[in-house]
Formats: structure tokens, sequence, C-alpha cells
């Protein structure tokens, strides 16, 4: 019994002495509450120097955490128990958001630099008037491939994937509308498409590219694809810049029969605190140095037409990164197709996924 | 000191415990197991449970689960029979059990280096003549690695029995002329039964819902109970499913723990 109380106190101490270090580290940082901003954003998705930047300039002390899906996002803020400031869902989750009154209407005259933004990112069916979202990162969903380890065979098509000569050569991101996308786009069917049919037609279609498909990965697709474990990858655009960078065999290609394309948006959600700084940091990011800073670290598209200016040519050239008004018209936006019809979605995929070889 | 009311007190950590972190939730996932996607309350999800999908995955989780159990008790068994024998055999356990204090996902991230194409292994294939085979995102590699894992806990349990068993008992054997294999059978296994049913637990009932792994190590080629329901909860959001299939899990490990449990015999 002695034993036994000591070890507890021993113990109690231990965990009062860490508690006393971390609350004396976090003030020496300033981190104490009302002068914090928390930032909750995709990984690896800003350039970290920008948020010291930030700091210095204005004082405000930021939190940043980090999120893999839209979902998962909108979770944490749903069940509450979080204090983020700023958050940066993709356009058919701000929809669905917007409906469910987890966002906080932006006052646009806090954001001057909301100028810069190109006006066709502007006034999007998902958020008519920005009234709670400020462009951030736009892109689209394609195919990366390694054209020195396929000797000839051209990519520019979905369809172009089910060649029996690609045996086990492609990577899928774990995303049911990208891969289910993949076979409804394949078979000429829109990516919004609801009818049961056609998504049974599509998984079907799906289950025949199975022998060809090596694994359905998450982020650990950057890397496998950059060591050439495979030759090709169903991937966003800022991923395949940002490997092409590293290995320059890569080539990235929007297929001919459409795509998905894509907008991350910064919003303020309803759990914010500290809603002053929250608008502070938007139109920091929004400035045009800043964002061109920003792009040429992560690496996607950028919305800010001022920031083009100050990036390096052969970027902002790059037509496979920056297609223009033509071609990206073409390209389809996610609409948010409510619960029951992503359901299915995700239940087909599944079953994909179920499918063996 | 022994009264009542101090006894009681001494209690009350104990129920808040088991009243706030394990009825509740089970109460939470049975709740949410009777609403549909679209919040009706309903019996849906369990009618879903029991189309081919979940069926087939169930099946194919309870396959694999049953793979990964029996093969780290084919390693660890002969491993902790070693241990017992060797001189310094705390030492060589610490350094078995070690390899557990390292954060799973780091050694999942470490074998996507060592069975890549161009890793570790299919290096050493290569030299000895067998040439690069694909090993990530196999079957092979999710059983291999989750065995892998897996192996200090079952070491562990059957360690403990084989360690407490009296070797008396063994000369006894011995002198009544029973041969290595039959003192096996008849005396080391049946003794430590309980430690060998207790690592299988221990493995078992974790290996039906591995979830990080499919994705890390099989890519997804392999489906488990525990990846849908982490599907249902973060993807689809549709939690009464996620919930149906969590219930599921937890009558199958109430009943595996039931078949496997240890039944006190006077002794």
């Amino acid at each position: 019994m002695r034993k036994l109380l000591n070890v507890f106190l021993l113990v109690s101490l231990a965990s009062a002495i860490l508690l006393l270090t971390i609350s004396r580290m976090n003030a020496a940082q300033g981190l104490t509450s009302g002068n914090t901003l928390t930032i909750f954003n995709w990984g690896d998705y800003i350039d970290a120097t920008l948020v010291k930047q930030f700091e210095d300039e204005t004082g405000v002390k930021v939190i940043y955490e980090t999120f893999d899906s839209n979902e998962a996002m909108m979770t944490k803020i749903e069940q509450g128990g979080t204090t983020y400031d700023i958050a940066v869902p993709s356009e058919y989750m701000i929809d669905k958001m917007r409906q469910e009154n987890l966002l906080i209407t932006l006052d646009h005259s806090k954001l001057p630099n909301l100028k810069n933004i190109d006006e066709r990112f502007m006034d999007l069916p998902f958020d008519p008037d920005n009234k709670f979202s400020v462009p951030y990162f736009w892109g689209t969903v394609g195919i990366v491939y390694n054209s020195t380890m396929l000797d000839g065979i051209e990519i520019d098509s979905w369809n172009d994937l089910w060649n029996p000569k690609l045996k086990n050569e492609i990577f899928l991101i774990d995303g049911a509308r990208e891969v289910i996308g993949m076979g409804l786009n394949s078979l000429g069917y829109s990516l919004n498409d609801i009818n049961k049919e056609h998504l049974r037609e599509a998984k079907e279609k799906l289950d025949s590219l199975t022998p060809n498909v090596k694994a359905i990965v998450g982020d650990e697709a950057r890397t496998l694809l950059e060591n050439r474990e495979a030759a090709i990858g169903l991937v966003w655009s800022g991923v395949a810049s940002e490997i092409m960078y590293e290995n320059e065999e890569l080539e990235y290609v929007v297929p001919k029969e459409g795509s998905n394309l894509w907008f991350d948006n910064m919003v303020i959600p309803k759990t914010a605190k500290n809603v002053e700084a929250a608008h502070q940091f938007i139109n920091f990011i929004l400035d045009a140095k800043i964002a061109a800073q920003n792009t040429e670290y992560v690496s996607y598209s950028t919305p800010n037409k001022e920031a083009l200016k100050h990036m390096p040519e052969e970027m902002v050239n790059d037509q496979r990164f920056y297609p223009p008004a033509e071609l990206t018209e073409k390209l389809e936006v996610y609409e948010n197709l409510g619960k029951k019809n992503l359901a299915y979605y995700n239940e087909l995929f599944l079953e994909f996924k179920m499918h063996r070889k | 000191m022994e009264n009542k009311v101090t006894r009681q007190l001494y209690m009350v950590p104990y129920v808040l415990w088991i009243v706030l972190f394990v009825i509740a939730p089970i109460l939470l996932v049975l709740y949410y197991s009777f609403f549909n996607i679209e919040g009706q309350l309903s019996l849906d999800n369990y009618q879903k449970f029991f189309t081919p999908v979940y069926l087939k995955m169930t099946l194919s989780s309870f396959w694999y689960a049953f793979l990964i159990t029996a093969i780290t008790l084919l390693v660890a068994y002969p491993t902790a029979y070693l241990l017992t024998k060797t001189k310094h055999k705390h030492l060589w356990l610490l350094l078995i059990i070690v390899p557990s204090w390292i954060n799973l996902l780091l050694k999942a991230y470490a074998f996507l280096g060592i069975f890549g194409t161009f890793g570790a292994a299919n290096q050493f294939l290569e030299l000895i003549g067998i040439g690069t085979q694909q090993i990530l995102f196999t079957d092979f590699s999710f059983i291999f690695v989750s065995v892998y894992i897996f192996i200090p806990f079952m070491i562990l349990p059957i360690f403990n029995s084989l360690n407490q068993l009296n070797p008396t008992l063994l000369d006894a054997a011995n002198d009544l002329g029973a041969s290595k294999w039959m003192t096996f059978k008849r005396v080391i296994f049946p003794l430590t039964i309980d430690g060998v049913k207790s690592g299988c637990q221990v493995v078992f009932i974790p290996a039906l819902s591995l979830f990080m792994l499919t994705r890390l190590i099989a890519g997804n080629r392999v489906i488990t109970l525990g990846t849908a329901i982490e599907q249902h909860f973060l993807v689809t959001q549709d939690w009464g499913m996620g919930s149906t299939i969590a219930v599921f899990l937890i009558i199958f490990m109430f009943l595996i723990m039931f078949l496997t449990g240890t039944k006190k015999r006077g002794v």
C-alpha cells in the first residue's frame, strides 16, 4: 500500500512538472488565448516561412493543424470542441458547410487584397458573391506518368489506362469521387452523375482495370511515383507538379474526355475564436508577393492574377498547370451530391477495392 | 479502515471509468447503429450488413485475422520456448519487446522502403538470383508486416506461462519414458494453453479490424471491417452503418472471448 502510494505521488509530481513546463513554454512564445490564430489546412499546403512572417508582422501566434480529407475536416468542425479560425475546404464541401450553417460571413472591407483574385475564380456557384470563401488554390485531376518506363505508350485519355500492357503499373488515389469519376469520365458520363445504372456501369468498367492497378494509396503516392514504383498515377495536379520537380522523367496530362476542376478556399468556420486575426491572415495570403511565394512552394495553381506577375515565367506559362479558360470550361466542378448519393459512390468504391485480380 | 464506506469510496474511480469509457461508448455505438443515412430510426443498416458486400468483407477479415494469428503463434511459441532456456532470458525478452515501443505508423513506413521495388528485400532477391518481385501491396507483405507487429504481444503471455512451468514435471515425464514430442504434447502444451489462448485473443481481435496497414502495406487490396468503419465515419459520414459494423465487431469479440475463455478449474 505504502509503495503504491509513493508511485502514485511520483506520477502526480511528474505530471505537474510537465504541465507547468508546457504552460511556461507556451507563455514564452506568447501563446495565450486571445492572441492566437488556429489554422486547419491540408498537409504540406503552405510555405511555413510565411506563417512565421505573419506572426512577426502582426504579433498573432499561429497554431497550425492539418487534415487529409474534406470529410474528416468537416467532421471535426461539426463535432465542436475545436477552435479553428481558418479552414481550407474544397468547393463541394463549402456548399455543404454553408447549408449546414458552419461558416461565418466574410467582411470584404477587411480584405482589400481580394481585388488580386482573377475574376474567373470569383462568384462561383458553390458560393455566390464569395460571401463565405476566398479562393486559395485550384487545380485539376489527371494522370502523371513516367515516359521512360512506358517505352512509347502514349497517354492522353482515361481509356489509355485500360491497355493490357500496363499490368500493375497504376497507382490510384484513395478517393471515391476521383476514382469513380474516372470510370464515369471514361464512359463519357458526367462526374456528377447520380444515375445508379451509370454508376454501376462505371464500377464494372473499373473492375476490369484491376489487373493494371498496383495499389490504391493516399499521400504516399508522391514518394511511390517519384521512386519509380509504378509508371502511372491518378493524382491531383499539384501532386504531379511537385513530383515532376523531383523526377524529370514524369509528365502530367489532363485526359481529353474531361476531368475534375477543383478549388480550395479559405473560410472562417463557426468554431472561430479570433475572427479579426482570421481576416488579417486571409488578406495577408491574398497579397500578390506573398501568394507568389506560397505558390512557388506549394506548386498548385494560384487564382491570384497579380501573383502571377511575381512568379517565374516558365511556371505561369505551363499550360499543364495553368490551362487556358477554353480548356477549363470543359472540365467539371464537383457538385455536392448529398449524403445518400455520396454513400452510394462510397459503397461502389468499397466494392471496387474488394474486387480481386 | 476496511469498513463499507471506504470500500465504496475506492470503487468510485473504477465505476466512473467503466461507465464513462466502456459502457457509455458501447451504448452510443448501439444507439447510432439504428439510424440510417437520412437520420431516420430503422433497421436498414442491419439489413445492409447481410448483403454480399459486407458478408464477404467479414469473411475476408476473419480469414486474414486467422492467418495472422496462426502464423504469429507458429513463430512466437518456439521463440518463447527458446527464450526460457537462455541464460539472460529477461534481457532477450526485453529486446523482443523493444520494437513494440516504436509507433506502428513509423514501422509501416519503414516497410514501404524495405519492400519497395528498389528496396533492401528486392536487392537481396536480385543478389541470390531470383530477381525483383512485387512484394509491396500483396497479401504476403500485409500478413508479414502484421505478424511482425503482433509477435511481441503473442510472445509475452506464452513466455510467462512457460516460465511458470514447474521444471520437475519435465523431469518426471522424462523419467517415465516420455519422448521429447510426447512431453511437449502431453505436458508442456496443455500447461501453457492459457498463455496461448490469451496470446491469440490479444492478436486475433485487433487483427480483425486493422486498417492503417491495409492501405499502407496492402494498398487497399485487403479490405477489413476496420477499413469500412473508418470510411463510413470519415468519408461517407454514414455513422449509422459504421456503428452497425462496430456492433458486429463487438459481438464477434465477445464470442471469441467466450469460446477461448479460461474456465477456472480446481488445480
